[in-house]
Parts: structure tokens; sequence; C-alpha cells
């Protein structure tokens, strides 16, 4: 291996530095920085309008930017966008599969916008179609296929050029439990082959299952960086008591003083993060009038201290 | 320090990738080939046989040949320049928005000017098949059989692309479907009856003759009528010139457009 080829081996998957970009007035991304290490699965977490998808656009050349740098597989972005795209696969937020074509067609064609050979891209098409579980819809028109079955052939097609890094806009967005862990599985194949996988969803159990580390972003930056569990460790309390019912505000009313907990309200629900859960259950003993739930802080726990629980107008 | 990626202004340039996209377009094509012939041919082709005998027979002689034969080179270009508006429109948008063929597209290394070149080259080409077809309806039914009909074809299209770039500037501003609607009714349709389809246009009133004159349809009607009646257009080179500067102006504003709305 030359030192030219070592370099590019350990030089960052994604490189994103001091990334602003605005529509007009408005700031959408504002001074982003993150980098992604080959053969790792990085989450982006946000509320919508968080800027994540701009994010996304940007790293494929597809949106010019106000200031910052970017790198996508060793090319600067968007000079050599082309040559990124070429080793890169996409799956987008909404299908958009070609509803005059079959599956077969569709892995074809799309292989053609890569320059590939139609004997090239056939050869891959098993391989491909066993990936997604769609060996038996070869000749399916998509109208034919549902929702599930439409986003495993997005993603076999987001394959159809071998990529490097592969780059998914709300994955499972819209689709049932069943078919998001099919999803979930073939993802996690994915990143035992080597692959480096960049994600968005605002999905915290899919954050915590699939990525290794999670930028979560909110009005443009960056306010908190770091694998799920030390993010989770680091900001939050490793309790939570759920605390709902009619009498929950009074409940609090009475008992907030006492509480060894950081209380916080949304909607009907009082949540208690604590060190330790017993002191705030023994509080609650007799009120039979409330219910409530006792947990290990999670996910969507830390999503919401980082974002804020109010209602966004823009979401 | 800041970055745009190759200015929106910039002329757009296609690399060899674009005939993936228009392979992609033929695919598609050839499995409604069927349906889209009937109503690209048929319905330029009833107007010619319809008005040409029907309307015909109660005519004199116009610019001393019977109606149909004038009328021939009229309908050619009415087939032409239907077949280009509607796939540029109703066909590249449903592509562009609807089922967001476009933007599967950009992220491949193809590249906004691949897939712009491609849809305009592609509706040009379903154009000259549109007015190619009525050609041969003038051979069969011996409206015309002159020599200088070969030289149609080349006419068709340049005419072709110059039709595809103008409607495809009309996608680019579209919101939906509606919008078409003003495309045809308020550019399209004047242009075919004051253009000298059905009627010369010495018949017009001087300036609104002159304005007509600057609009692409006339130059193809110009250059195609001579050509139907057995003889060479006066001045070709001008109304060569003028096609293809409308269509040079139109495929540069359709890119700028294209670029404003997609890659912002």
């Amino acid at each position: 291996m030359s030192v030219a080829a070592q370099s590019v081996a350990s030089a960052p998957a994604v490189w994103v530095q001091g990334l602003f970009k605005r529509f007009g007035e408005k700031a959408i991304v504002e001074g982003l920085s993150f980098r992604i290490q080959p053969g790792e699965c990085y989450g982006l977490l946000g509320p919508n309008g968080a800027g994540k998808t701009t994010t996304l656009r940007a790293l494929l050349g597809l949106t010019p930017f106000d200031a910052g740098q970017l790198e996508v597989l060793g090319f600067p972005v968007p000079r050599q966008s082309r040559q990124a795209r070429a080793r890169i696969g996409v799956v987008p937020q909404l299908d958009n599969l070609d509803p005059d074509f079959t599956v077969e067609e569709n892995l074809l064609v799309f292989g053609r916008y890569f320059g590939l050979s139609d004997r090239q891209v056939r050869a891959r098409i098993p391989a491909l179609l066993d990936f997604a579980a769609l060996s038996g819809k070869r000749a399916a028109r998509i109208n034919e296929l549902s929702g599930g079955m439409k986003r495993r052939l997005t993603l076999a097609r987001a394959l159809v050029n071998g990529p490097d890094l592969i780059v998914l806009d709300e994955p499972t967005t819209g689709l049932d439990p069943q078919a998001r862990h099919l999803v979930w599985e073939r993802l996690r194949e994915l990143l035992a082959r080597g692959k480096t996988i960049l994600l968005t969803t605002h999905f915290m159990d899919e954050a915590e299952r699939l990525c290794g580390r999670l930028g979560v972003i909110d009005h443009g930056s960056m306010v908190a960086e770091g694998a799920p569990r030390e993010l989770i460790a680091q900001h939050l309390e490793p309790y939570v008591v759920e605390v709902y019912g009619d009498g929950a505000m009074q409940w609090l009313d009475a008992h907030r003083g006492e509480l060894p907990a950081r209380v916080e309200i949304s909607g009907e629900t009082v949540f208690c993060y604590a060190a330790a859960p017993e002191p705030v259950v023994r509080a609650l003993q007799g009120h039979h009038d409330l219910r409530y739930l006792q947990r290990p802080a999670n996910l969507e726990d830390l999503f919401l201290r980082l974002t804020g629980r109010g209602m966004r107008e823009e979401a | 320090m800041s970055f745009a990626p190759a200015s929106r202004w910039h002329w757009p340039r296609p690399s060899r990738l674009s005939l993936a996209v228009l392979r992609r377009n033929f695919l598609v094509w050839r499995k409604t080939a069927a349906t889209t012939v009937l109503g690209d041919v048929l319905d330029p082709m009833v107007v010619l046989l319809a008005l040409g005998y029907g309307l015909g027979k109660l005519l004199p002689a116009i610019e001393g040949v019977p109606y149909i034969t004038f009328l021939a080179a009229g309908s050619i270009c009415m087939g032409t320049l239907y077949g280009a508006s509607f796939e540029a429109t109703y066909s590249a948008f449903s592509r562009l928005q609807v089922q967001r063929t476009w933007e599967g597209m950009l992220n491949t290394p193809l590249s906004l000017d691949d897939v712009l070149w491609a849809e305009i080259l592609w509706a040009a080409t379903k154009a000259f098949k549109s007015g190619v077809a009525i050609l041969l309806v003038v051979l069969l039914f011996d409206i015309s059989r002159q020599p200088t009909l070969a030289w149609i074809p080349f006419v068709l299209m340049l005419a072709g692309l110059t039709f595809a770039a103008l409607a495809i500037i009309v996608t680019a501003l579209a919101k939906g479907y509606d919008f078409f609607m003003y495309y045809f009714t308020l550019v399209m349709t004047p242009m075919v009856f004051l253009s000298g389809v059905f009627f010369p246009v010495n018949q017009l009133p001087a300036g609104l003759a002159a304005v007509m004159q600057c609009l692409p349809l006339a130059p193809a009607i110009n250059l195609i009528r001579p050509l139907v009646l057995g003889q060479l257009p006066a001045q070709p080179m001008l109304y060569v010139a003028q096609l293809a500067v409308t269509a040079a102006l139109a495929i540069w504003l359709a890119s700028v457009l294209m670029h404003r709305r997609l890659l912002r």
C-alpha cells in the first residue's frame, strides 16, 4: 500500500468544517462541524427544520453554501462532488423509484446513471435483490410493492454503484414496525461489511440501535455530540419517573420541595429525573389517581432536554 | 470563504452520462408507445385531413395551391410544436416534481446540466417524430411529393429543439400541472393561429404579423412551406439563425431557472 493510499484510508469519510447556509435572511445551518470515520454509523438528530436535510444536500454538492469546508471520501465538495457522488449511495426521504419500470429495470436504469455498463449492473442485480429480500419480485411493477418493499428496493438501488458511504434521510419514516426492523437489520449488515453510514432520523430507538455516534443539531448548530449512552450519562440523571393522571399537577405542588429530582413538565406528564428513583416512587404511594412509569433515561429524554419541549411553529 | 457550485448563470454543458437519461426516457416510451403515438400524431393528422379536404373544398387556391397543400406545412410545424411542448411540460414536470425522478438522478454523478440537456433532447426527439409522421401522411396522401421535402427533417430537428427548450422554461417555473394551461392557452394557441399555419400571415394587420414573425413557429413555417411546394426558402439562413438563437437563449434561460429551482 502506498503512502498516499494509507493516508486516504485513515482520512475521515465525511468532514464538515464551519458550514454556514442561509436562505435569504433565514439561517438554516450556522457553523456546523463534524467528522465521520470510515466504517462508522453517524446519526444526525434534530427537530424538523434543524438543518439536517440541508446539511446532507450540501454534502452531495446539491446546494451552494455561504461558508465552510466540506470533504466527502477525500473529495472536496462542491468542487469534486460528482466524483464524490460516484462513491455514495443515497436513500432519500421520499421514495423516488421509477413507477414505469419493474424492480429489476429500476436497478438497471439507475446503474447506468453511474456510467456502469448493462453487463456490470446485471451481474450485481441478483445480490442486490437478495439483500433487499426482493428476489421473488424481480419482474414486479413498483405499484405492486408494499411500503417496506419500496424502501428496501430504494436501499438496494443506493448500493448499485458499490458505494463506500451510504447517506439515508429518515430511512424508516412511514414504515410499520416489522418493515422498520428489517431495514435496521440490513443497515447493520452494511456496517458489518465496512460501509460508512450517515443517517438523519427523529426516531430515537433508531438512533440508539444503529448509530455509534450521534450529532444533535438544533437551529443549524451542533448542541451535543457523542456515543448515545455517553450523551445520556453526560446530560441526564440515570433514572426517570413519569407521573401522569388527573391529580399529577396537584401532587407535584404538594411534593415539589421534598423530591430529590429535577422536574420537567410536558403536556400533562411530570418527568422526574433522579439519581435514584425510590424517593420519588415513595412520594407517589397512596395517590391512586396517579399512574407512573419508572425507567432509565433514554435518548428521547436527551433529545427533549437539548432541543426543548415547546411546540415549534415551523415544525 | 463562500462558494457556489458552478454558478447558475453558466451555459449548461452535458457529459456523456446524459445519454443514460435519454435511454431511461426511451425505455419508458417503448412501454407506452402506442398511446403516445395516438396523441402526438393523430391530432394534427386529423386537423390536416379534415380541414384540408373538408374546408379546402370550399376555398379557392391559396397562394396558387390547393388549401390542403398550403395547410400541410403548417400541420407539420404544429405537430412538431405540440410534440415538443407536451413532452417538455406535462411529462417533464411529472419526472421533475411528481415522481421525483430528477431528484434521484441528481444523487448520482449526473449533473443538472446532464439531466436538463437530456430532457430537452428527448422532447426534441419526440417533436421530430411527430413532425416526420405528418410528413409521411403528406407523402402517403400525395399532398406533396416534391424532392425538396427531403430537407424538412433537418428543419424539424432544429425547430423541435427550439420548441422543447421554450417549453422547459415553463416547466422550470411551474408549481403544478395547472400552470401549463397558461402556456398552452396564452402562448401556443395564439402562436398557432397567427403564425401562418391556417392562413397566410399577410391577412393579419401588419403590426401583429411583425410581432408573430419574432415567435419561433414563424421561421419554421417560413422554411417548411416553400419546401412542401417544391421551392427553396428565400432566406434560409435567416430563419435557421432565428430558430438557433431562440433555442440557445431558451436553453440558457431554462438552465438558469432550473438551477434556481433545484440547486438552491
